[in-house]
């Protein structure tokens, strides 16, 4: 049995930021991933951050993930790679660990999890053809291992997601034949459309992928419009030639850690899905349980960082370490609260509020 | 319309542009940012003021043309690519463009380049005269195209005339 104060499960923006922020507290912290490298969804972003420099606009994700990692090291974290937590059980305070293979126990006084979100997909005959791939793992495939998914791509999906993959496929050299979007306009931010319309690559609004063929993997996907009813037109369909198709349709909370230690949960659809109810710090209906990040509902790695360094306060507060808390909470809230001010942050505000309503 | 193509209007162009009179004072920013977003780095790179303080960070960024000199350094830092420097006092008949340009391989001074609008189609040819690195890995580096004048409003994109699409993961 391992004992520490506070144990965070996740090494993406959200579990890092909580760590720095408890172990600047004082606390004693364990981060532990499934990956073998901290950063989470940060250590696949080549792109640059929006945001203001407070959350480090500007840079690339993954220097982002080696800054945030850093810091945990100088704040004395310690780090377990490839290690997945499997269960909480709160009655005994229990974490248990598979480490590499390793059933362990792990005992926090406090828990953080920020386990982040997973990729939605999509039903569609042909959809099981090797070469559809979430949008997620050809950006890991291409960015993280330097493989290339296909020579020729559709993408699925024009939110931010759907757009920078589509862009970091032209980066790496493969065609984006298409990217369409169910919805009658663009999800993602317009800058990413507008670099990606000078690249060649065109968009179709109100349109989505019917079929995919091809044998032993894609060869083509058939694509058709949509109506005000989302449903497909008759006669629209074209064809496609494309050996990979990309989903980006949306993530959703990774929640299976809440669910099991007892958590209550609420469906937010403008959260992603079901999502824990927590305070202003993220503490769940189980004391000393927190909850950061997108795990909590999928936003941004900026709010994903504010977030965590919410959790990380107030788990270490828990356990006694309270200097300066109100000023640290306070000054970090209002930074998350100018984040999502704005007309894009409009489906979040929307949702935390049914979230602290208890509609839904 | 931009959320449904992906390209600005015509009538979100004609805001941003500097007037005809900064124009022919030389090099000066084109700010294509019409979309209220969390974001402000542009300000933070502009070292002569000419990108106004952003109360709110969703703001749309403000510019003042009369204090922008061209320099290009919030092409380098803006993470939309929205940025263009336009100089079209060049030379005589030429335009010079400042394209923020993340594919690889870099195009080399003198150069021949295809030049492409904003929906990719191909309108022109332009030669590279310098290309500016910036902050290895962080910035975004900047390539300068000389090109027809009459061309300086619509190109936003080159590639290098050979070779057609870069190879390789670009940063
Ligand atoms: C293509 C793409 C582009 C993006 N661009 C931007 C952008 O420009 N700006 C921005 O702000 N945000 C951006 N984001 C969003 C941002 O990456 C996420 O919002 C952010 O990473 C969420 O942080 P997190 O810490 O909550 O989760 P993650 O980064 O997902 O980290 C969660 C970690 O938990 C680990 N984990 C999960 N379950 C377990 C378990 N049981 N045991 C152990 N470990 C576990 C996972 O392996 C992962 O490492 C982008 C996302 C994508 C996919
Ligand atoms: S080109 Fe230079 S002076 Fe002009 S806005 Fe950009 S940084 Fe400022
Ligand atoms: S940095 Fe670029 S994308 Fe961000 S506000 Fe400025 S111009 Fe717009």
């Amino acid at each position: 049995m391992t004992r520490v104060e506070v144990a965070v499960v996740g090494a993406g923006p959200a579990g890092l930021c909580a760590a720095v922020a408890a172990a600047g507290q004082g606390a004693r912290v364990l981060v532990l991933d499934d990956a073998h490298h901290p950063g989470g969804q940060l250590t696949k972003q080549t792109h640059k951050f929006f945001g203001s420099r407070r959350q480090r606009a500007g840079t690339r994700g993954i220097e982002l993930a080696g800054v945030l990692a850093g810091e945990a090291r100088e704040q004395g974290v310690e780090f377990w790679p490839a290690s997945t937590a499997l269960g909480y059980y709160p009655a005994d305070g229990v974490l248990t660990v598979d480490r590499g293979g390793r059933f362990l126990k792990v005992r926090p006084d406090a828990l953080v999890i920020a386990t982040g979100a997973s990729e939605r997909m999509l039903a569609f005959p042909g959809n099981d053809l090797p070469g559809v791939y979430g949008a997620g793992a050809v950006q890991t495939l291409m960015n993280v291992y330097g493989v290339r998914p296909g020579r020729r791509v559709l993408m699925v999906g024009a939110g931010n997601i759907g757009l920078i993959v589509s862009y970091q496929l032209v980066q790496a050299g493969v065609e984006v034949a298409a990217v369409v979007e169910a919805a009658p306009r663009i999800g993602g931010y317009a800058v990413h459309a507008s670099k990606l319309r000078r690249l060649g690559v065109p968009i179709l609004v109100s349109h989505s992928v019917k079929a995919a063929y091809g044998s032993p993997a894609v060869e083509m996907a058939s694509i058709w419009q949509l109506d005000e009813r989302w449903e497909g037109v008759a006669g629209s369909e074209r064809r496609l030639s494309c050996d990979a198709i990309g989903l980006a349709v949306g993530l959703s909370p990774l929640t299976d850690l809440l669910w099991q230690a007892g958590c209550a949960m609420r469906y937010v659809a403008e959260l992603g899905g079901h999502v824990p109810v927590r305070d202003e710090v993220g503490e769940t209906s189980v004391p000393g349980v927190y909850v950061a990040g997108d795990a909590g509902g999928v936003e941004e790695a900026s709010s994903a960082m504010a977030t965590g360094r919410l959790a990380g306060l107030g788990a270490s507060r828990r356990l006694g370490y309270a200097a300066g808390y109100e000023e640290a909470v306070e000054e970090t809230r209002a930074d998350l609260a100018a984040l999502r001010q704005g007309p894009t942050a409009g489906k979040i505000r929307r949702g935390l509020q049914l979230l602290r309503e208890g509609a839904g | 319309m931009l959320e449904r193509t992906g390209v600005p209007t015509p009538e979100q162009l004609a805001l941003c542009l500097p007037g005809p009179e900064r124009a022919r004072r030389g090099a000066v920013a084109v700010f294509e940012c019409f979309e209220k977003i969390p974001c402000d780095p542009c300000y933070e790179a502009c070292s002569q003021g000419a990108v106004l303080p952003f109360t709110d960070i969703n703001d749309l960024p403000q510019v003042d043309h009369d204090r922008c000199n061209g320099c290009g350094n919030c092409v380098q830092h803006c993470p939309g690519l929205a940025i263009f420097v336009v100089d079209c006092t060049w030379a005589p008949g030429k335009a010079l463009l400042k394209l923020p340009y993340e594919l690889l391989p870099l195009p080399e001074a003198g150069e021949a380049l295809s030049c492409y609008d904003r929906e990719g189609k191909r309108v022109g040819e332009g030669t590279t005269v310098r290309v500016v690195r910036g902050r290895p890995f962080l910035g975004t580096p900047v390539v300068w195209v000389e090109l027809e004048l009459d061309r300086c409003g619509q190109v936003r994109h080159v590639r290098p005339r050979e070779g057609g699409a870069g190879d390789g993961a670009a940063g």
